[in-house]
């Protein structure tokens, strides 16, 4: 018998705001198959306007709960680009392992919470407290530890008050530092650990080829994180000004979201971009982590987002333990003179979830004229939109397919995408 | 979580996300150290953002978020119906937040300008008592988890919370932070009320006010040492309005 199928998510679970997945299947041919986010609009970039530069990345921050150290660190590039300042070498350091707690605890946080529930066929992590203790212990010390990296470096692990245009605005403590780092070597077992549960579960089977975009890394140099140009998996090159290229964000009429795309009809941001374009700038500990869980450049399965996240774990974990050597006894200047002058700038910073772009244009006294942030999950919901049709195609050809597996497996897409639909709604 | 050998009485809790960033309910999944006795302490029945499971039977709904749609105001009114205990949690659902900036701007030019010929349904902010009543208001953006689950300790006992009176200042002196009027910067800690331990002029950030007053703040002497130290009428204005909780003097 030929499948139909009707599937209706309303406000799906476990992912940061509201969408829908709406699927549709008439003997065993896909209807329809929709991600709509339904997310309310804040309308940040009209906030922003006659707002003072030192409130900016303030207020920019409240876009996210779980990136907004991410979009506090591109509001400050904006400002510090618009007014011409250069950061000391130990304040870009010191926010620069601020990210890097900032990934940790938002990839663990979606590995652990958000994502592995439905690999292990529970509702969510909390029934783990009674059924595998030893594993809630591991989450809970890995993202604990990210989150104490932004406490100490940050201010705090949530919405960042540490940090100034110029550069930061506090000396981490030497001890703290020290605690940091011997969590950090302690933590790799940890790391370790989920690496093996991971690679236990089933991902499934599923590729759709798509464009993956990131910032550039450095040649011989840094896996990007802040600042350069945009590649893409298309042979894309763009420099930071020339961000609306790919940001040529267009209205649907379903979505509160807008949708981008760049060389084809919808491309990808994220981990999984950052891995494709700059796999061989990963520490040598993470390239062998993506080795042992089967990672290859280019991989166009969206589920193994959630395995190219946990690469990147391994990654920062290394770079935080090299940058707390590196700052931990460097007393020079925290932060550069800030004087505010007319003028615009771009900040490019690869968020947990992909490129994040803010722009700005100030007037003499330093006040906002003009506002733009482009955020990573807009750039990914067409792109999982597209996703989403071609899995309901592919499983609707499966025998034996059910609504509540088609259900399962759609969810599991949209969530691999840990996206972050606030955000996309600012 | 037991005290004498006795079993507490573990309350149904929901968590509902409105107009937000989500940051305040992620707190309650931070606080690594005392999260597994946190989530035993109560029976988290609702909680979309980690969890899949869904019940309509709650005893405390944890509203974040600010009110910003009329499908909004339908969802929070099913809510309060249902829940014995209905908590504001962050300053989005308390005060409106920063999102409450947006209604000083024109809503249709802003509709205009970010969605063209395709305007999305969008009200002027409002917080959840504007909307309907609430018990409890825990503001802070983020909220402190500390306060979260010292609060949450009272509900389970049936006890009262009663928030400091006092302005944060008095957390700056018992940190032994440097006032930050005394290092330039213009700062709220005077008015604002305690209960977050002022992280933030601890990192060399002046307070912006998430929390609101606290009892009794005497305005006009704040103005009247913000504007001796020279700062301009433009800037404390913004500061004052950014989380929405001094509306009082607008």
């Amino acid at each position: 018998m030929k499948l139909n199928c009707n599937v209706d998510v309303h406000h799906l679970t476990r992912v940061e705001g509201h969408g829908n997945i709406h699927v549709r299947v008439k003997e065993g041919k896909l209807d329809e198959a929709r991600w709509d986010v339904v997310e309310t609009p804040r309308f940040f970039e009209v906030m922003l306007r006659g707002m003072h530069s030192s409130s900016a990345a303030l207020l920019t921050s409240r876009i996210c709960g779980i990136c907004s150290i991410s979009h506090c660190l591109t509001s400050l590039e904006a400002t510090e680009a618009a007014f011409g300042i250069d950061l000391p070498p130990l304040a870009h350091k010191l926010r620069m392992l601020a990210k890097h707690g900032e990934t940790l605890q938002s990839h663990y946080l979606h590995l652990f919470f958000l994502a592995a529930p439905d690999f292990l066929g529970l509702p969510s992590a909390i029934p783990l407290l009674q059924q595998k203790p030893e594993v809630v212990e591991i989450a809970r010390r890995l993202k604990g530890l990210g989150n104490r990296i932004c406490d100490v470096v940050a201010g705090r692990t949530t919405h960042p008050v540490a940090f100034s245009a110029g550069g930061v605005t506090m000396r981490p403590p030497r001890q703290q530092l020290l605690e940091l780092r011997d969590a950090l070597l302690r933590s790799q077992d940890d790391v370790a650990a989920t690496a093996a549960i991971f690679a236990g579960f089933e991902i499934p089977n599923f590729t759709r080829q798509t464009e993956f975009v990131s910032l550039e890394g450095e040649a011989g140099g840094e896996y990007p994180f802040i600042g350069r140009a945009m590649v893409s998996t298309d042979g894309v090159h763009k420099g930071r000004g020339d961000y609306l290229a790919m940001t040529n964000e267009f209205v649907d009429g379903n979505n509160t979201s807008k949708w981008c795309k760049l060389s084809r009809e919808a491309f990808a941001v994220g981990a999984m971009a950052r891995f494709n374009n700059s796999h061989a700038l990963l520490r040598p500990e993470a390239i062998e982590a993506a080795r042992q869980l089967g990672l290859e450049a280019v991989c166009h399965n969206p589920f193994m987002n959630n395995v190219a996240q946990l690469v990147e774990c391994v990654h920062c974990t290394h770079e935080a333990i090299r940058l707390i050597d590196e700052v931990v006894d460097d007393d020079g200047p925290l932060a550069a003179e800030v004087e505010p002058r007319a003028g615009s700038g771009v900040g490019a910073v690869e968020a947990p979830r992909g490129i994040l772009y803010h722009r700005y244009e100030y007037d003499e006294q330093g006040f906002i004229a003009r506002a733009d942030c482009v955020i990573p999950t807009t750039q990914n919901n067409l792109n999982i939109h597209l996703d989403l049709q071609a899995l309901v195609q592919q499983l609707a050809r499966e025998p034996g397919m059910t609504d509540t597996r088609i259900e399962l497996l759609c969810s599991m897409l949209v969530r691999a995408y840990d996206p972050c639909i606030s955000c996309s709604v600012h | 979580m037991k005290y004498l050998g006795i079993e507490p009485i573990r309350p149904r809790v929901a968590v509902f996300d409105f107009t937000c960033c989500e940051g305040c309910e992620l707190q309650l999944a931070n606080k690594e150290q005392t999260l597994a006795d946190f989530l035993q302490a109560v029976e988290i029945v609702n909680f979309r953002e980690i969890s899949s499971t869904r019940s309509d039977s709650y005893e405390i709904a944890l509203i974040e978020g600010s009110i910003t749609r009329s499908d909004e105001v339908d969802r929070l009114m099913r809510i309060r119906e249902r829940a014995r205990v209905l908590v504001a949690l962050g300053s989005c659902a308390c005060f409106g937040g920063v999102n409450r900036i947006k209604n000083s701007h024109d809503l249709l030019q802003a509709n205009r300008e970010v969605y063209g010929d395709h305007p999305k349904p969008t009200l002027p902010v409002r917080s959840v008592k504007e909307v309907v009543e609430v018990d409890l208001e825990i503001p802070g953006c983020p909220v402190s988890k500390d306060e979260v689950e010292r609060i949450v300790q009272h509900l389970i006992w049936d006890v009262p919370y009663h928030f400091p009176a006092y302005p944060v200042c008095l957390e700056c002196k018992q940190r032994f932070t440097v006032c930050m009027f005394e290092q330039g910067q213009l700062c709220l800690g005077p008015i604002t009320q305690a209960g977050c331990n002022a992280p933030c002029p601890a990192a060399g950030l002046g307070c912006w006010g998430c929390r609101g007053p606290a009892e009794e703040p005497n305005y006009d002497e704040f103005l009247a040492i913000a504007r001796r130290r020279g700062f301009q009428e433009r800037e404390i204005q913004e500061r004052l309005h950014f989380f929405g909780g001094f509306e009082v003097l607008r």
